[in-house]
């Protein structure tokens, strides 16, 4: 046990003492407030749009504003705060933490990372003199042609994937070579096979859409013709380009709020975690099938039909080891003394919403179902089940799950549990009434709508309106927290995992000395079967 | 702050950690041309005709000029490595002095080859053979770039006296680098000037 520190890692104080920190820990906690910035203003956007979407015709916004609202929220909340936040935010907090390791491989390397990020997110914001309006998809041809700065925003998106290149490789490194002494592959926390597994995606796909983003500019910079059909370009190859990176991405966001679930289900069940194999593996399982299947976004565009029938047929087998992943929380679950603490009730809620967007995903991957509901509301609840419903609130129980440890004070369990009941129903309000607009008929991507759709979208902007309640309560209690909360014990969940060896806050070094593992951090009642 | 200087306590954890670095990225880059060379494959697929006309409008004896130039780099990068390995820092420092210097023999017969063209009035938009060429050999000759300043800076760091028998890793590992670009070029040279 760590002790005596006063604040631990957070003690010096000044602008230079952040900005120019090679702490991963300082890092990790500059990425959380960043992502979770960006996390409310692309939640504004959405708002906007729903409050558009009150009424069938277009009220409040010319059809053009609305669409650069739509691709803001998109653009906002994929490249500034999902694809970030958990590997690049909580990721580097804790990696080193669960290893037993002082920092990273390269802390040079990280700082560079949060820095080449900020220059993107800069580039990005100085795109909006003239915003985009071409969805967060970038479609060729017309992305090549509209007027927008869309050269401006690719740059900023290179950029983006720049400084994610430069975290998974990090990761890569520091989880092969930083490991503490005895703690062997199969003792790693759940957590670290989740982000070995993303830094895999990030290092492998990224940089083909960097190239893809740099294309686009050439097209429209030096008239280059890849994705131009009317000089011989083709422009399903930009949404090959695109794909091959955007699918296995999804994987990037949702394999790290696994491995957050992984850890929190245990802790809160006193149960060793059932299937700590399976659920490993599955994640390097999820990460190789999923840079097969990206052909599923594109059964409408124009492929072949064995192309189609092939892609279809690969992509239900990513449903076998999510689905791996999903019995073994059960099977933990299954006669533990289960408490229900707000990580653990973001935990559970994930599971329950991540099992509605998973199984909503086969609807879409059956290429007879997929050509009825390509582009409409279906396809929006879906991914927002999985991607809202799965990895923000897999990012909420990871944030009130280390909430103590970050910051060394606790949160009002009260007012979090009120915030969870809030977010609970408004996101289910919201996005399951998606479903029900979708499989009617109703588009998505569009300002106005047929009259028969209103009720839906009604009870829909309802739930908006709730869900962002909740988020604003979750908001106010971290400010609350941070502000006066109680000081947190060093382990206030009775954990057995690395980082709760260490101070709350954890001390600069994170360790006085580097631990050394002797079993699994999952031993909660019975030893290792 | 004995953690975050930046350094690791064990030097060849260091140096394992730094060689593993380094072949990630490299595997990044192999896939950030491979977008290109899979771009390649598609139109020359579509349009063999356009292929084979066009690529006659490149020279092929200033392409096989550079390839001779490159490879020659990467043997001075083999022999340099060689030299701190056995700390011989003076000869290093030639070595990737000489380096550096088949690199800028290299980036202007490249500017030659790209004046000829635009004089000949052929562009990026002239079509998808000239799109290709100019897309794949002008991020090559970026990485060219950006490994000149890269091996100046190891030269530096030599100059300075960091280097030595037993600490070599910003040698090695810019080496690794360099070959990286030479061989990328061996992969564009057939497939663009020597398309038969």
């Amino acid at each position: 046990m760590e002790s005596g520190n006063d604040r631990g890692y957070l003690t010096e104080r000044g602008w230079r003492s952040w900005a120019f920190t090679l702490d991963h820990k300082r890092i990790g906690a500059m990425y959380l407030w960043t992502t979770i910035f960006f996390f409310l203003v692309g939640g504004v956007f959405a708002l906007l749009l729903r409050l558009e979407l009150l009424s069938p015709q277009a009220h409040y916004f010319s059809n053009h504003t609305y669409n650069v609202f739509f691709t803001l929220h998109g653009s906002m909340m994929i490249f500034l705060f999902i694809i970030p936040a958990i590997p690049s935010g909580l990721g580097n907090f804790f990696i080193p933490l669960h290893i037993g390791a002082r920092d990273v491989a390269f802390p040079r390397l990280n700082l560079a990372s949060y820095w080449v990020f900020a220059a993107g997110f800069l580039v990005i914001i100085g795109s909006l003199v003239a915003p985009m309006d071409t969805g967060w998809t970038f479609y060729t041809p017309y992305s090549a042609k509209s007027a927008a700065a869309v050269t401006t925003l690719s740059l900023g998106i290179f950029l983006i994937g720049m400084s994610s290149i430069l975290t998974g490789l990090n990761f890569l490194v520091t989880i092969h070579k930083m490991r503490a002494p005895g703690m062997t592959w199969h003792r790693l926390p759940l957590f670290i096979w989740g982000m070995y597994a993303t830094s895999i995606i990030q290092v492998v796909a990224t940089p083909v859409v960097g190239v893809t983003f740099l294309l686009l500019a050439a097209e429209r910079l030096l008239g280059v013709g890849f994705f131009d059909p009317s000089k011989g370009g083709d422009p399903v190859l930009f949404q090959h380009f695109f794909w091959f990176y955007s699918h296995p991405v999804v994987y990037v966001m949702i394999l790290p709020a696994m491995g957050i679930v992984s850890e929190v289900i245990p802790v809160f069940s006193r149960k060793p975690i059932f299937g700590y194999d399976a659920i490993a593996y599955s994640s390097l399982a999820i990460a190789f099938i999923g840079f097969l299947v990206w052909g599923h976004h594109m059964f409408t565009s124009g492929m072949s039909p064995l192309a189609n029938a092939i892609f279809s047929f690969l992509t239900f087998f990513v449903a076998v080891p999510t689905a791996v992943k999903v019995f073994n929380w059960i099977a933990t679950l299954y006669k533990g003394s289960i408490t229900f603490e707000s990580p653990m009730l973001y935990a559970l809620t994930f599971i329950f919403l991540f099992i509605v967007g998973g199984l909503t995903g086969p609807f879409l991957g059956a290429l007879a179902t997929n050509v009825q509901l390509h582009d409409t509301y279906f396809v929006v609840a879906h991914f927002h089940y999985t991607m809202m419903g799965g990895t923000v609130m897999g990012f909420f129980a990871g944030l009130h799950y280390w909430f103590p440890k970050m910051t060394g004070k606790m949160l009002n369990e009260k007012v979090a549990r009120a915030a969870w009941a809030l977010v609970f129903v408004g996101f289910n309000v919201t996005f399951f009434t998606m479903f029900i607009a979708g499989t009617r008929g109703m588009p998505r991507r569009y300002a106005e709508y047929l009259p028969k759709f209103h009720t839906e979208n009604v009870i829909s902007t309802i739930g908006s309106a709730v869900l962002a309640a909740g988020i604003l309560v979750m908001c106010w209690n971290f400010v609350q927290g941070l502000r006066k909360g109680a000081p947190a014990p060093a382990n206030p969940w009775r954990a057995l995992s690395l980082e709760w060896k260490a101070a709350s806050p954890p001390d600069t070094e994170n360790f006085h000395e580097i631990p050394v593992v002797t079993e699994w951090p999952y031993g909660y009642g019975t030893p290792k079967a | 702050m004995s953690g975050h200087t930046g350094e690791h306590a064990d030097p060849a954890v260091a140096f394992e950690s730094a060689k593993l670095g380094v072949w990630t990225f490299l595997a990044t880059e192999v896939l950030l041309f491979g977008a290109l060379f899979t771009a390649y494959t598609v139109f020359r697929m579509q349009y063999p005709e356009m292929f084979r006309v066009e690529h006659a409008k490149l020279d092929r004896v200033l392409g096989a000029v550079n390839t001779v130039v490159l490879i020659t780099s990467s043997l001075m990068v083999v022999l340099g490595v060689d030299a701190i390995k056995r700390g011989k820092a003076r000869l290093f420092e030639a070595c990737f002095g000489a380096t550096i210097l088949l690199a800028a023999v290299f980036l202007c017969v490249k500017y030659v080859e790209y004046s000829g063209k635009f004089h000949h009035g052929i562009y990026p938009r002239t079509n998808i053979f000239f799109s290709i060429y100019f897309m794949l050999t002008g991020l090559h000759g970026v990485h060219v770039l950006l490994g000149m300043g890269l091996l100046s800076y190891v030269i530096v760091l030599s100059r300075r006296g960091r280097l030595s028998a037993d600490y070599f890793t910003p040698a090695e590992m810019s080496g690794l680098y360099w070959h990286f670009v030479d061989l990328v070029w061996i992969y564009l040279f057939p497939l663009l000037y020597l398309v038969g």
